[in-house]
């Protein structure tokens, strides 16, 4: 289980601030994930939830608040010895590494020898169905959906307690996001008593939801069953949802899936 | 066919060279320091056609040919004549050098004839352990003939160890004659441990020649390297290119000076890639010379420190952050 209490996270200038002035990104944020359950985090931009998951990652310290995982207080935790506890992070923009084959990064990941075969499913389930990739650097040379599918079989691959993948749709084409979207879907019934939590805006990674999470402003402003959570952002109804979401709507659920999954094609758009 | 290739077993040489000293050394007498150095600096193939020449401490330990290379100690100085017959395939020449003893000097010429049409791997490279306190040191200079239309991929490691006071210095010149169609891989490793470095490369190239030359160096504590590099293409369509890798820590200094000269129509590309960690300094002086309208001349340096977000994505994996580190600079280096 993860819990998070009273999170504050402020920018102080010098301090990665853009100016002379405090930011206060992260205010006051809770929020509980039990085990086993599949979240998606999602929200406007800007709303925080990047930075909420570096700061249970680890990649951020807090100005204030707590993060338990497991039982385990990691507030101040260093962020090798979280993913060691079983936290493990896909990132939204990936870091790229000179002279680094694909295939090793898979197998550091995993912590073990894999064998080609064995990193090569893990490409496979991101939609990179080339056994060439492999022996490609994770470099500049690849384009950034294959970048961004790397960074999310790296966390397949390490396979922590509580998976965060960070806006896995982005930069990916229509063909692999449907295969990561069932990758995802096969994870969660694989591993009842793995976590995963996915920040997302799409509609069709929202339908795997068991739980909703609402993250603007720095805050969790909604939490809850997915069909609870869902008819309120606004899906289906050609608003724009990143103004949508505070806002209560009465949005037919399924009028409202069918729609989006629909709309699926058009949607999947790049973000990077 | 004189012996079968790779079975390593010594053979005088055909008569001593003024400064090489005319003792053979046994192959049970390359002590194990030595054979653990040539396992870092010479990856022998087991059933792979080819010719051997392994000199040790000033010496000639063990040398074999095969029918279609031969080795041969020089007459007038020290070093050998590696010929590599018109037309040969799929073979392999390893020339190891390993220096055990400290306050060494040793300075050899070897010169390589490459037949025509031929194709050849050829691994050079030096093992320096110093355990003393005086300096050991080994310069080779190394020219290659390619005749036209051959191959050669040149492989160079570069190797230092040893828990004495005394320097460990290699000062390495090679030089390449390239005929037309003639192409040519140059990979060159200074893995670590060599207090100090002067390395010369240069290199001509007629028509339609191809040369890449890969370098890659690490320095630590207070060692220094310079690197300079001279490539001038005299021949319509031939190329070079240079990817330049380097690791510079503690406060070592590294110096490079790439120079491609361009006199025809040819392209040229250098890239040097360095990082820069502690106190280290690295200079990159890369420089490129049109005297045709037809040269296509690049080049490209950057010096930065290793990427942090490189090293997060490695924490987030599980490693610590010195394990992420010496990660980054492995494959960098790879
Ligand atoms: N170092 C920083 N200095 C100032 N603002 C920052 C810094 N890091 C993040 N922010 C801001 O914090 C807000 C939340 O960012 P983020 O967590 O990435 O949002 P999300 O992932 O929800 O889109 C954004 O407005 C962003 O610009
Ligand atoms: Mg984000």
């Amino acid at each position: 289980m993860l819990q998070i209490k009273d999170l504050i996270y402020t920018v102080k200038p010098g301090q990665g601030s853009y100016d002379d002035h405090d930011h206060e990104i992260i205010r006051g944020l809770d929020l509980t994930v039990e085990t086993g359950r599949l979240v998606v985090v999602t929200g406007p931009n800007g709303g925080g939830k990047s930075t909420t998951a570096k700061l249970v990652m680890g990649i951020e310290q807090p100005t204030g608040g707590t993060i338990t995982f497991d039982g385990t207080d990691v507030t101040h935790m260093p962020i090798d010895e979280r993913a060691r506890l079983g936290i493990g992070y896909g990132f939204q923009q990936p870091a790229k590494f000179q002279g680094m084959k694909v295939g090793k990064l898979i197998r550091i990941a995993s912590g073990e020898k894999l064998s080609g075969a064995a990193c090569n499913r893990f490409l496979t389930s991101v939609g990179l169905c080339s056994a060439d990739y492999l022996m490609r650097d994770v470099d500049k040379s690849l384009s950034g959906g294959e970048l961004k599918r790397i960074e999310i079989a790296t966390v397949l691959a390490r396979n922590p307690k509580l998976a965060i993948f960070d806006e896995p749709e982005a930069g990916i084409d229509l063909w692999s996001f449907e295969r990561l979207c069932e990758t995802f879907e096969e994870l969660h019934h694989k591993e009842p008593d793995h976590t995963i939590v996915i920040i997302s805006h799409q509609e069709r990674i929202m339908a795997l939801a068991d739980d909703i999470v609402v993250i603007e402003d720095g805050r969790v402003v909604r939490q809850g069953p997915r069909d609870e959570v869902y008819p309120t952002l606004g899906f289906g109804k050609n608003v724009d949802p990143s103004c949508a979401f505070t806002r209560e709507k009465n949005v037919d659920f399924g009028a409202a899936e069918a729609a989006a999954r629909a709309a699926v094609a058009a949607s999947t758009r790049n973000e990077e | 066919m004189e012996s079968t290739a790779n079975t390593l077993i010594p053979q005088a040489p055909a008569q001593a060279a003024p400064g090489e000293r005319d003792t053979v050394l046994k192959q049970a007498e390359l002590d194990q320091i030595s054979r653990d150095m040539l396992g870092v600096i010479a990856d022998m193939g087991e059933d792979t056609p080819g010719a051997i020449n392994i000199r040790a401490n000033g010496c000639l330990a063990a040398r074999t040919n095969s029918e279609n290379i031969r080795i041969e100690t020089k007459a007038d100085k020290p070093g050998i004549d590696i010929r590599v017959a018109p037309h040969t395939k799929g073979e392999q020449v390893h020339i190891p050098v390993v220096l055990t003893e400290t306050g060494e000097n040793d300075m050899v010429y070897n010169d390589f004839y490459i037949g025509e049409g031929a194709d050849v791997y050829i691994v050079a490279g030096c093992g320096i352990h110093n355990d003393g306190d005086c300096a050991s040191e080994h310069d080779g200079i190394h020219t290659f003939y390619l005749e036209p239309n051959s191959h050669v991929v040149y492989v160079e490691k570069h190797y230092g160890e040893g828990d004495g006071t005394g320097e460990r210095i290699l000062n390495p010149t090679t030089e390449v004659h390239m005929q037309e169609g003639s192409s040519m891989e140059m990979e060159m490793d200074q893995i670590k441990g060599v207090s100090s470095t002067v390395r010369t490369t240069r290199g001509e190239l007629a028509a339609d020649c191809r040369l890449t030359v890969v370098e890659k160096l690490m320095t630590h504590g207070d060692q220094t390297a310079e690197s300079d590099l001279d490539f001038v293409m005299d021949g319509d369509g031939s190329s070079v290119r240079v990817v330049s890798r380097s690791v510079a820590r503690d406060r070592s200094r590294q110096l490079f000076q790439p120079v491609v000269t361009g006199n025809a129509s040819c392209r040229g590309h250098v890239q040097c890639d360095a990082i820069i960690m502690d106190h280290a300094q690295v200079k990159s002086v890369p420089a490129i010379d049109a005297r045709s309208t037809e040269a296509q001349l690049v080049h490209e340096a950057a010096i930065g420190k290793i990427a942090g977000d490189a090293i997060v994505k490695l924490e987030t994996l599980g490693l610590t952050e010195e394990e992420a580190e010496e990660q980054i600079l492995e494959d960098f280096l790879s």
